[in-house]
């Protein structure tokens, strides 16, 4: 029998010629990310253990992305504990650099690899052909400590996308188009591999976002074959691959879909769940307060390319305010130098530095009783953004930035 | 032996998130004891002040589903929440349940059953019994009923070391 690329990604770090869905493994971490959500609680913990260790400092990033710069004394406190630790250990160590997957995917994520991330998201290092998944502070410790872990080997989806997406159609489209056909739990325990000659036709910045919200079906993991697309974006950021995986063609797939990207069309996932989703088409005209584009889903510069050949000669709506948020410093430059912030800043937008922003509702941009934000953010669950009494709408850049500009949910082709 | 013991209910629905459980702005409050009067207040404000040491929660599918904050399953155990059941959990509250000591419990059947305010009766690992019907109950594997009956696994592990408190 053949083996799936989660099995043989768990296989390699559990050193053992194969694994199959449903073993437990004692696996090997190659790295272990963690981001100031957290880290000052597995801190607390680990000056509790009678004999504080860390395996092998290497492998751990420590970012502070959730609220930078920080807005309360409370929030400066945690950001010290955090940086006087990660000083004292020679703790890679990210401040202002940009949301913790997007800084991983520009440094550290390596194709084979097992990475476990104190944050849900983590998922989307699957973009790179390396098995991430979301863990608590409690199991990072626990990797921190002795540098491995155990594991449920996942069944695996398999999503083999045909075709390619419309014009005017994004990767974010897709990702909602198919949690909302498998639902909020569809993937729970699971790994979802995409492979396909469709996959040959997203850019990596697709597959990141793709990868990253499989979390919102309960994946434990996404994973992407890596190509020429995958290696080229490797190579530019001076990596090289550890170990490249494909799953072999007799594996066995608790379920295998077939998606042809050219039936895709603009998607909104409606309040309070990331699977109730309608085309965007039966959501026009509902009023919104804010719009958010940005986050580890939409912030890079390929969404703000999008939203501001969008937004380019017009006005954010005089109702609405419109954050524009760079995942990472790199799209930040980039942003700056392609005179997309020019654009953004003279239609009206806020633009702010990178950071999760609204998307985790502690920061700046939370929205106020009885608002409505529509986001290229990751959830939408009640309160997610501020007040209990709010309302998210996910959209992709483009529906963001059109419903900026009229106030209202829009897509991109009516402005036209 | 197993444990047996019996619990006030509690009923929510499918799709019980982290942000639902602990909202994201009370999350800068010093210890997870300040939290726990805010958990679940998106969905039901007063609840956090009427559940009571020694309740179970049992609820749809999917419970804890979105964020990896640990404080969630904390939150639950520090309000009394003897254990939860629901039709399924989301994976990485599941662990981190576990690794904080706190029960799960899955079960597709007994949520259609039961009403707030019910007591039911848990005999860990073997059965709940409600009204006089048996909902039966895996047993958790060796390795994580350690784990659990530790109160977490820095416990666990304290132990297994020789290091108890």
């Amino acid at each position: 029998m053949g083996m799936t690329m989660a099995e043989k990604i768990i296989a390699r770090a559990a050193g053992v010629d194969s694994a199959k869905a449903g073993d437990i493994h004692t696996v090997e971490l190659d790295r272990l990310m963690s981001n100031d959500g957290t880290t000052h609680l597995t801190i607390d913990m680990c000056n509790k253990l009678k004999h504080p260790h860390i395996q092998d400092v290497n492998k751990l990033v420590w970012i502070v992305d959730h609220n930078i710069p920080s807005d309360s004394p409370k929030t400066a406190a945690s950001h010290k504990k955090m940086r006087d630790f990660a000083r004292e250990h020679g703790i890679t160590f990210y401040e202002g650099e940009g949301v913790c997957h997007q800084v991983m995917m520009e440094n550290h994520v390596c194709p084979g690899e097992l990475i476990f991330g104190a944050d849900s998201h983590t998922c989307a290092y699957g973009a790179l052909g390396a098995f991430g998944t979301g863990v608590g502070c409690t199991d990072y410790l626990y990797a921190m400590v002795t540098g491995t872990s155990w594991l449920l080997v996942p069944e695996t989806l398999r999503f083999n996308l045909t075709g390619k997406l419309p014009e005017g159609v994004y990767a974010r489209d897709l990702i909602l188009t198919i949690i909302g056909r498998i639902g909020a739990n569809g993937a729970n325990y699971k790994a979802m591999e995409f492979a396909g000659e469709g996959l040959k036709t997203l850019t990596m910045s697709d597959r990141i976002s793709i990868c990253n919200l499989c979390v919102e079906a309960g994946a434990k993991t996404a994973l992407m074959e890596v190509d020429d697309v995958a290696l080229s974006y490797l190579k530019e950021h001076g990596r090289e691959p550890k170990a490249l995986f494909t799953s072999d063609p007799d594996a066995s797939f608790a379920a295998v879909y077939d998606i042809d990207l050219s039936e895709i069309q603009p998607i909104v996932a409606k309040p309070h769940f990331v699977d109730n989703v309608v085309p965007a088409k039966e959501s026009l005209g509902v009023h919104i307060d804010e719009a958010f584009l940005g986050s580890c889903n939409n912030g890079r510069i390929e969404d703000l390319r999008v939203g501001a050949s969008i937004i380019k000669g017009k006005k954010v709506h005089p109702l609405v305010r419109f954050l524009v948020v760079p995942a990472s410093r790199a799209v930040y430059k980039q942003a700056a130098e392609e005179g997309l912030l020019d654009i953004f800043m003279e239609a009206g937008a806020i633009v702010m530095n990178p950071n999760c922003s609204v998307c985790w509702g502690s920061c700046q941009g939370v929205i106020g009783e009885g608002e409505t934000l529509i986001s290229t953010g990751t959830r939408n669950f009640k309160g997610r953004a501020g007040h209990r009494d709010s309302f998210v709408y996910l959209a992709s850049a483009a529906t963001v930035t059109a419903s900026a500009i009229t106030g209202e949910i829009t897509t991109a082709d009516m402005l036209k | 032996m197993s444990e047996t013991f019996s619990a006030r209910v509690w009923v929510l629905g499918d799709d019980i998130d982290t942000d639902i459980i602990i909202p994201t702005e009370y999350l800068a409050l010093k210890t997870v004891q300040d939290m726990t009067p805010y958990a679940f207040s998106p969905l039901r404000p007063e609840l956090a002040a009427q559940i009571q040491p020694g309740d179970v929660i049992v609820a749809g599918k999917n419970f804890g589903c979105g964020s990896s904050r640990e404080q969630a399953p904390e939150i639950i155990k520090a309000l009394g929440i003897k254990a939860v059941v629901a039709r399924s959990f989301a994976r990485i509250f599941y662990r981190n349940s576990i690794n904080n000591g706190l029960l799960l419990i899955e079960n597709p059947d007994l949520r259609d059953d039961v009403t707030e305010g019910d007591t039911i009766e848990v005999a860990v690992g073997e059965k709940i019994t409600l009204n006089g019907k048996e909902y039966p109950i895996a047993s958790l594997p060796e390795n994580l009923l350690e784990i659990l009956n530790a109160g977490g696994l820095v416990k666990a592990m304290r132990k297994r070391n020789g290091l108890e408190d």
